[in-house]
């Protein structure tokens, strides 16, 4: 369903040291350096599979979910999700897949959420009954009822956090890429956010791609994990696996993560 | 289609909600009016060749002018579109499926139409209750006045195409300001908004009427006084027309340009 195979990207980023004497040679010459995001990542990932991406801050976590959505270009590297290749074909890919950028908002400030919904609705071309019982399963399991008439700049983290998963599930994707769903959420949102992920990935045979810092998201959801560090793929398996590897007694599944890290030399 | 039809809707009845903010524009609008016109009869009282526009017609093109402001003024802008750039939550926009090109313009139309609904109508309420020389005037036929609403609503589309140009140049300039400056400080001047161009010697006249600017506003405005005649405001409008081809192309090129190296900032 999703085959990425030797994916590079580089960034270029402007240096300089500090203070204003060189702030002024950086008015005449900038120095850039290529960082690399991403080098050659390749793996693939099968229908209904629920997958966990993780790594360090930086690691290019985010770089490899904007590729597959189709909004960052490659430098080179060959990526077909559903037959698409996502930057190519942009429009008409991403029709199939829904994405939640955790430390964003893709719903509109200043107007309830309901309206937000009702223009992604007309965005993805929805059908009406299909719109209807997708908000109907939404609200029902997401606890939305109380929150589709407030305007989002009133709204909890939480209670956004929700609003914005099922805004990404509107249009019924088939692939859903999650970047830190669970960043900054309290234990009673965590749990349902999580429960929600399962449920749509049982029900509906949703395709879950997600990233996250806390392990317990991994350990909840996760068959198997992508561990990413400076922009190589280093590990691909299943966590038990995993566990299996790094076995001291009864360590915990954040433990066994930092002693990959640290075998790994990516922390 | 229904995805622009529906952001132009969501994005009016958000523009229509703000009416002290109409209510000042309506207020500043009438004393700029005013002063402009001051300025402009005194300097008809005390020259001796004759001018090249009459005072009357002179009155209808800065009352329209005021009354039009959003629908001319460069500046008049979407301080959303820039943020999405600089903060890079135009992820979002990027994974749905709509031309981002036409997603926007749609929005920027709206935005431009929902202020000017709001404050048109009373400052030309008050221009025709003025006493001459203040007062503003009736076009000479209705020829003129549907000649009029044609030729702005082009130039409507040409403006929005020119400040479309002033968006994709943050994609690499990263601050808005300057391009925002350079465009709204030459635009305004080419367009007539400075002074009238009809009052500007005439090899400037000549460079004017090679430049997209004047069609936005100083053409639709000399339609309705009568100072362009019917038969010429007609013969005008396919020029009209291939600005907006010529314009929206170029926008397009620069867009897709600017999409495909972009950089998704803050991670």
């Amino acid at each position: 369903m999703i085959t990425v195979n030797g994916i590079n990207k580089s960034f270029k980023v402007a240096k300089r040291t500090a203070g204003v004497g060189s702030a002024f040679k950086a008015l005449f010459r900038r120095e850039y350096t290529d960082v690399a995001a991403l080098s050659d990542i390749s793996f693939s990932i099968g229908q209904g599979e629920i997958v966990g991406y993780i790594g360090p801050n930086g690691a290019g976590k985010s770089t490899t979910i904007k590729v597959m959505s189709g909004i960052l270009v490659p430098d080179s590297g060959t990526c077909s999700i559903m037959g698409y290749t996502p930057w190519l074909e942009r429009v008409k890919y991403v029709k199939h897949i829904g994405v939640v950028f955790g430390q964003r908002s893709q719903l509109w400030w200043d107007v309830p959420v309901i309206d937000s919904f009702e223009l992604l609705r007309d965005i993805y071309d929805v059908r009406e009954n299909e719109y209807r019982s997708n908000l109907s399963l939404l609200t029902e399991t997401l606890d939305l009822s109380g929150l589709l008439g407030t305007p989002v700049r009133q709204l909890s983290l939480g209670q956004r956090m929700r609003c914005e998963l099922a805004a990404s599930l509107l249009h019924s994707p088939s692939i859903l890429f999650l970047d830190e769903p669970t960043i900054g959420l309290d234990a009673v949102s965590k749990l349902a956010v999580r429960d929600f992920i399962k449920v749509i990935n049982k029900e509906k045979g949703v395709t879950v791609i997600l990233t996250t810092h806390d392990m317990n998201d991994i350990e909840a959801l996760a068959q198997r994990i992508l561990l990413i560090g400076k922009g190589r793929l280093l590990y691909d398996g299943g966590v038990e696996e995993l566990r299996g590897r790094y076995a001291t007694d009864n360590a915990s599944i954040e433990e066994v993560i930092v002693q990959m890290y640290k075998e790994y030399q990516i922390s | 289609m229904k995805a622009y039809v529906s952001i132009f809707k969501l994005r009016m009845a958000n523009g229509m909600q703000y009416r002290i903010a109409a209510l000042a524009g309506v207020a500043t609008q009438l004393f700029f009016g005013l002063i402009f016109i001051m300025i402009l009869v005194a300097f008809y009282r005390h020259s001796g060749t004759e001018m090249p526009i009459t005072l009357p017609q002179l009155a209808a093109y800065i009352w329209l002018q005021q009354a039009c402001l959003s629908l001319i003024m460069l500046w008049f802008r979407d301080n959303e579109l820039f943020q999405l750039i600089t903060t890079g939550n135009i992820a979002y926009e990027l994974c749905r499926p709509t031309n981002i090109y036409g997603f926007w313009f749609s929005k920027l139309l709206a935005m431009r139409l929902s202020s000017a609904i709001l404050r048109c109508f009373p400052v030309l309420f008050v221009a025709f209750l003025l006493p001459e020389p203040y007062r503003m005037s009736l076009p000479p036929s209705p020829v003129h006045l549907i000649l009029f609403i044609v030729a702005l609503i082009l130039g409507l589309f040409i403006l929005v195409a020119i400040s479309m140009l002033i968006y994709v140049s943050t994609f690499i300039t990263m601050s808005p300001t300057g391009s925002l400056l350079i465009f709204a400080l030459m635009g305004e001047f080419l367009a007539g908004l400075t002074i009238p161009i009809p009052l500007f010697p005439v090899w400037l006249q000549n460079i004017i009427y090679a430049l997209p600017f004047h069609w936005t506003a100083d053409f639709p405005f000399r339609v309705y006084s009568g100072h362009i005649s019917a038969h010429d405001a007609w013969m005008s409008l396919p020029q009209q027309l291939a600005w907006i081809i010529v314009l929206v192309g170029l926008g397009m090129l620069a867009m897709r340009a600017a999409l495909r190296r972009v950089v998704v900032q803050g991670g």
